[in-house]
């Protein structure tokens, strides 16, 4: 039954926390895109790539207490961090899972170590596929142009998200 | 333009909610005639709802049509304005009518078990080999991927895509008066015409002068009180989990290699899962239904008994749940629904609010998607909830939902009687 909440879990409790509302949607939505078994749906918003639907999961997980979030104040802004709860990790031990999110560790560790600008440009990239890497510079230009995204940040993005995929398949094949 | 004509005699449909829709455009009259469009006719707007609501038999074709006539008059409102540019208008009204084009039958359902989307069929009908396509290439070459843009709301101009996708927006406006005037229930309805002329575009998007607050308010509610009687309603959505589950059935069955008394043809492109857009346009609510008389004489018990269900309204009943249940109750009730027969991947269903398509405002918290600002007398924007006493009062709601799906008829129904009694002991909490 609770297939789509169990998947949103097991990242949180590889991930250990995900601090930040924004950065907990690109995550899950490049994990999609890297074939991590997401299936919220995402449509093109103010940050690029944000999926109602998963707000909503993360809403029920709140009201079930399977995952914590906590309201911060930090340098004059507020965020929410998240976490497992306790009975969150009661759950997953006791049900049978169909992923785990073990094998993606690395990425997942990696992804959650960018900031959710460098996460924003990487969404959005995906997002705007199978445009040609020429083509994504001009959108990205126009439709990100407040955040200033340098020619080297998208070659940047570009890189990792190779280096994903890769890690990725690596690690199903020696699965 | 380049490649529209202005007609020489208005076209109008004589429309229920806005009275006309007039078309003065030779691009949009001759996209209304392509089949993929004239296809919306054979797909309800609500799905499922009209087992609950039974006058919600309206189409994707009505509400496109009405979501392109609200923005004709949003149009209209805007010439002239600092900010409209009115080279925009043919793409607005465009946008506006095809933007549901790629939706399915039951599309919700369809997506779930298919893991397809309907904006990727709206993309592949804009851009693909359709007469769609070709209607909107007489514009230009570029057109039709302008179109397609605005829709997957990646358009550079913000004030266009704000128009068609935003907290108030055509595509709202038309199915919350739509949905409400067709279910017959009495919220849903706002003074469109009030907002229509309040509203004002800026650069990158539209906004409400100050003294419509009132109208958007009656907007807001009749969209929190749509969301919770009409679109989440329990019975609606018993409708939408047998559905989804007679979708996977008859996929599990299929892949399996069961065969079917009669081949599910138009159905193997997606079990098999490699569809293209012209299969896609050959389904519609009439196929569906074939498919599922004719899966009520199937062998499959499962199958068989899923869609007569479905077919005869013989709906599943529903009981609230907790935290605890899922700890504690969950894999037991799975276990006693197998010990009396019943596969609990079929007859055991939870229901999440985060399952269905729809959403409502969260004042103050909308995250990434643009709020509504009202536009005060000093030119100076402010978010909503900020100057509304009634929004705010909605904020922070709940504003989620879960319910546990079972056939009570059948725990109801002679055998098994010890077991049945221990399930309706767990399922009264």
């Amino acid at each position: 039954m609770l297939t789509e909440h169990v998947h949103i879990m097991s990242l949180l409790g590889t991930a250990e926390e995900i601090v930040g509302r924004k950065k907990f949607q690109k995550v899950v939505y490049i994990g999609k895109q890297l074939g991590m078994p997401f299936h919220e749906k995402y449509g093109f918003h103010m940050y690029g790539p944000y999926s109602e639907e998963l707000t909503i999961r993360l809403d029920e997980l709140k009201q079930f207490g399977f995952i914590r979030e906590t309201h911060e104040e930090c340098s004059g802004y507020s965020q929410y961090r998240y976490e497992l709860a306790e009975s969150g990790r009661e759950y997953l031990t006791k049900t049978t899972r169909s992923w785990t999110c073990h094998d993606e560790k690395v990425v997942v560790d990696e992804l959650n170590a960018c900031t959710s600008k460098f996460l924003e440009l990487m969404a959005t990239i995906l997002y705007l596929q199978p445009a040609s890497k020429e083509e994504v510079i001009e959108r990205v230009a126009t439709l990100k142009k407040t955040q200033n995204y340098s020619l080297a940040d998208i070659d940047e993005a570009y890189a990792l998200i190779d280096h994903w995929k890769q890690s990725i398949a690596k690690a199903t094949l020696t699965h | 333009m380049q490649g529209n004509q202005i007609m020489q005699e208005e076209k109008v449909f004589k429309d229920p909610v806005h009275r006309y829709i007039h078309v003065r455009d030779q691009l949009i009259w001759d996209l209304i005639g392509t089949k993929e469009f004239q296809r919306l006719r054979r797909i309800r707007q609500l799905g499922t709802t009209f087992l609950t609501f039974h006058g919600a038999e309206h189409t994707r074709f009505n509400h496109s049509l009405g979501v392109y006539e609200i923005m004709r008059r949003m149009v209209n409102v805007f010439e002239g304005r600092q900010h409209w540019n009115d080279e925009n208008r043919l793409l607005c009204l465009t946008a506006a009518l095809l933007h549901d084009i790629g939706h399915g039958p039951f599309s919700h359902s369809f997506e779930k078990v298919f893991d397809t989307d309907h904006e990727e069929w709206t993309r592949a009908i804009i851009m693909g080999d359709t007469e769609v396509h070709a209607v909107l290439k007489r514009m230009g070459d570029h057109f039709p991927k302008e179109v397609s843009e605005v829709i997957e709301k990646t358009h550079p101009n913000k004030l266009v895509v704000s128009m068609i996708s935003s907290q108030i927006d055509a595509d709202r406006m038309d199915y919350l008066q739509r949905d409400a005037f067709y279910t017959g229930v009495s919220y849903g309805h706002f003074d469109m015409e009030r907002i229509l002329r309040v509203m004002r575009p800026t650069e990158d998007q539209v906004v409400i002068k100050q003294t419509g607050m009132h109208a958007v308010e009656d907007y807001i509610m009749s969209r929190y009180q749509m969301y919770w009687q009409v679109y989440f309603h329990p019975v609606t959505r018993s409708a939408e989990v047998i559905l989804n589950k007679i979708l996977r059935r008859a996929k599990v069955l299929y892949v399996e290699g069961y065969e079917f008394t009669q081949p599910p043809h138009h159905f193997i492109p997606f079990f098999n899962n490699d569809m293209n857009t012209q299969d896609y346009l050959k389904l519609d609510e009439s196929i569906i239904y074939y498919y599922f008389q004719v899966w009520e004489d199937e062998q499959d018990v499962i199958l068989a008994d899923l869609c007569r269900r479905f077919l005869h309204r013989d709906l599943f009943q529903y009981v609230e749940f907790d935290q605890n249940f899922i700890l504690n109750e969950w894999s037991d009730l799975q276990e006693r629904f197998r010990r009396i027969g019943l596969d609990p991947d079929y007859y055991l269903v939870i229901d999440f609010s985060s399952d269905l398509p729809y959403d409502f405002y969260r004042p103050g918290e909308e995250e990434e998607r643009l709020p509504i600002h009202l536009l005060n007398r000093n030119g100076r924007l402010r978010e909503l909830s900020r100057e509304s006493d009634v929004v705010e009062a909605i904020s922070g709601k709940k504003r989620t939902d879960h319910k546990l799906y079972y056939p009570k008829d059948v725990l109801n129904a002679p055998g098994f009687s010890e077991e049945k009694r221990a399930i309706i002991k767990i399922l009264q909490g």
